[in-house]
């Protein structure tokens, strides 16, 4: 099979093979990163514009890294520091970024489904780098490449997702893909944030951490935000991290070879205790290495790897 | 002056259900001849079978007038739209005064009323005058203003409900907001009364309905905020309390929730003056058809599961919802061609309704009486406008060929929006006359 994709917008709309399509680049790419000198000219003369309405250093800084390190041209476009986006209407801001002939856009937006917009507007390729709390590929993927390269294969492994659900788009993703790929995903949260219906991605439900834990072959935080508290989700960080927090005593229900997985940034102490993040079950920062490997791997598809092969 | 509608199946719910000649005079009905009693018109309408030839001669033809040949069409008393958003004053990109009309007049309504949420707003005797002036100059369908209930849309103080009334207005409504204070609105409506204007409310509880879609797995998947139905239905159970507190009858605007429908049946069996509508969208669609970010499908309230359209279908059967009323919201594409949480609520409605309905009617969801009872009965009843086809009556009708399917294009609409889902959707009838007052003001 070969790539024809012109976008990736969410894992809804990916297959297994194309799923397994993009572990397997990002494994090959992978090795880019820990030569001496990090780059290969795959992508030499292709622009990529980061358009990231919402701000997001992690996730921008990682697709710029990929982004060059296959010599890609990458451009940052934010909506605080330009004055093309402020004000402006998204259908517009597409035109102007469409007139400067980008091969692919990488975008993330608040708006659930705004690069779904886009896509439908713009020649480019379009990487949803985050939309509201709706998808964020990349994410996933590098979530699954982290698990598959420690665990062997997805099919049929435990994975529990615990925090809020609801607005969490990482969740979304996750669920879907690593459901997808054979995988059982269990969500936790308390009743507040556990989006209705959310059984119809594939998940089972759970208000019980034991439960969660329990047979578990990776665990994922989510972060928890302070702000949330103003719409009652919660009664305070205290109480959460005592009801939903993952800490040492907790993990002693988990399986030994647990992978304990967390999208960033931490709230030591809230979600996530700091002795549970730092341990050597913990592959969060594996995560990050992924990231970048995935990333080069979405970006030489979308440009034309395997799309026009005789390029080059 | 004189017209002569010929050899239609009249429906006049109560009243008429028959082949008959209506002879108009001066703007009013002179005589109906019944030429035949009509049957079978729980399905289709007009019944197959027709007028021998023989029959279809009648006496006395007017010396000078005009003849309207309604064979094998549905006559029936002008449609009433109770519910419309005509955007003049302060919109007029959206929606003119005047386009409006033209939307109304081929969607079959001969009276339509339009909500106050105008920039200015419709609070004071002024705007209420400039809206029916400007509406008659049209010489088309009529325009009933509905004021606002509180200054300014702004749930603090109420209007000059008196001078609204003298002005023209029919009825009260913060409409596209609730009043969320109750005090307001139990003063509203022991105080309106008097002066002789119906309360609409819009019921939704702002601190539930934080979302831009309805609350559900369509909308998890999507990752868009849910408005849940209690979002509305506790809104409509605070208003049945009210009325039954004042004894003044309320009327709910645009019902999309189920359990909303079980308070308000509830309600009317214990004696409870309240009367409610819902929208064709309500009975049409459901949240399944908010595809792929489609800003068209965006309505407040929302879009809302199968059961709930089932609830609404059986409502309208049952007689718990009373009236078919558009809820006709233009907005240009600077409102909807956006991320859908920026988009503005709502669609046109007023040249699809009609379509709509009779779908139902196919369906077996209801006959073609209930239709004309949701569409022109109802709403005149309860907004004290009068309607029916009968000796001395205005004449005001809207003749339907029911059998007359086509295909429904936004962009040959009359309206000067095209914010529908229903572009391009098949409808089995088609509205082919209005006449207004005598005055035919729209035929196709
Ligand atoms: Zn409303």
């Amino acid at each position: 099979m070969t790539w024809t994709k012109k976008d990736v917008l969410d894992m809804e709309s990916l297959s297994a093979e194309e799923i397994n399509i993009i572990l397997d680049t990002a494994d090959s790419l992978k090795e880019i990163s820990k030569r001496p000198i990090k780059k290969v000219p795959t992508l030499r003369g292709k622009t990529v514009i980061l358009f990231f309405q919402e701000a997001s250093t992690r996730t921008r800084v990682s697709f710029d890294i990929a982004a060059k390190r296959l010599s890609a041209d990458s451009i940052s476009i934010s909506a605080s520091n330009s004055s093309m986006v402020k004000g402006e209407t998204l259908i517009d801001t597409a035109k102007n970024l469409e007139a400067m002939s980008p091969d692919i856009i990488v975008m993330r937006h608040s708006s659930s489904g705004a690069p779904h917009l886009l896509a439908q507007r713009i020649s480019a390729s379009i990487i949803n780098a985050g939309d509201g709390t709706h998808a964020h590929p990349t994410q996933a993927l590098l979530d699954m490449m982290t698990v598959r390269e420690r665990k062997g294969s997805l099919k049929n492994l435990r994975v529990s997702i615990i925090g809020d659900i609801s607005r969490s788009r990482v969740a979304r993703s996750n669920i879907l893909g690593f459901t997808k790929m054979g995988a059982h995903v269990k969500v936790a949260a308390p009743p507040t944030m556990m989006p209705k219906g959310i059984e119809s991605l594939g998940a089972s439900v759970t208000g019980d951490m034991k439960s969660a834990i329990e047979g578990a072959d990776v665990i994922m935080m989510l972060r928890i935000q302070k702000e949330r508290q103003q719409s009652f989700l919660f009664p305070s960080e205290r109480e959460y991290s005592k009801r939903f927090g993952l800490n040492i005593s907790r993990l002693q229900h988990a399986k030994p070879d647990v992978l304990i997985m967390h999208p960033g940034p931490l709230n030591r102490g809230v979600e996530i205790a700091p002795e549970v993040a730092d341990a050597p079950y913990s592959v969060i920062l594996d995560q990050v290495t992924s990231g970048v490997a995935v990333r080069m791997a979405i970006l030489y598809l979308l440009a034309g790897g395997m799309r026009d092969a005789d390029d080059h | 002056m004189q017209m002569i509608i010929k050899n239609g199946h009249v429906i006049d719910p109560g009243n008429i259900n028959a082949i008959a000649d209506i002879h108009v005079d001066n703007g009013k009905i002179v005589s109906v001849k019944i030429l035949k009693k009509a049957s079978g018109v729980r399905k289709g309408g007009a019944d197959g079978k027709g007028l021998s030839p023989e029959q279809n001669v009648s006496p006395g033809e007017p010396e000078a007038g005009r003849v309207i040949d309604a064979s094998g069409c549905i006559v029936v008393p002008g449609l009433i739209d109770m519910h419309v958003h005509l955007r003049e004053p302060g919109e007029e990109y959206k929606e003119t005064i005047e386009s409006g009309i033209r939307a109304a007049a081929a969607g079959g309504f001969t009276s339509i009323c339009c909500m106050p949420n105008t920039r200015p707003v419709n609070d004071n005797g002024q705007v209420t005058e400039f809206i029916i002036q400007t509406a008659r100059q049209c010489r088309s369908v009529n325009v009933y203003p509905v004021a606002a209930i509180s200054r300014g849309l702004a749930g603090k103080e109420m209007c000059e409900y008196g001078e609204l009334k003298e002005a023209g207005a029919v009825a009260i409504s913060d409409d596209g907001r609730p009043v969320v204070d109750s005090l307001l609105m139990r003063r509203a409506l022991e105080y309106s009364q008097s002066v002789g204007l119906k309360v609409i409310s819009h019921c939704e509880d702002p601190s539930l309905s934080g979302g831009v879609m309805n609350e559900g797995s369509v909308a998890t998947r999507a990752g868009l905020a849910g408005i849940p139905n209690a979002a509305e239905s506790i809104m409509v159970m605070r208003d049945i309390a009210l009325s039954e507190l004042t004894g003044v009858p309320v009327h709910i605007a645009h019902v999309s929730a189920r359990e909303s429908i079980f308070a308000i049946r509830d309600a009317k069996a214990r004696g409870v003056n309240v009367t409610a509508e819902t929208a064709p969208h309500y009975f049409t669609l459901t949240d399944n058809d908010v595809k792929n970010y489609d800003t068209y499908a965006k309505m407040n309230p929302p879009l809302r599961s199968v059961d709930d359209r089932s609830a609404v279908r059986e409502a309208l059967s049952d007689g718990t919802i009373d009236v078919i009323a558009t809820d006709h919201a233009p907005h240009s594409i600077l409102e909807k061609d956006v991320e859908f949480d920026m988009a503005a609520n709502g669609i046109i409605g007023l040249e699809t309704a009609v379509g709509l309905s009779l779908i139902l009617v196919s369906k077996g969801v209801m006959s073609m009486e209930t239709l004309v009872e949701k569409l022109a009965n109802n709403p005149a009843k309860i907004l004290g406008l009068e309607s029916g086809i009968a000796d001395g009556k205005t004449a005001n009708f809207t003749i339907i060929d029911p059998k007359r399917s086509h295909v429904y294009h936004a962009k040959e609409g009359y309206s000067k929006s095209k914010n529908t889902p229903f572009d391009g959707w098949e409808f089995p009838g088609k509205v082919v006359t209005t006449i207004v007052g005598g005055v035919v003001v729209f035929s196709s």
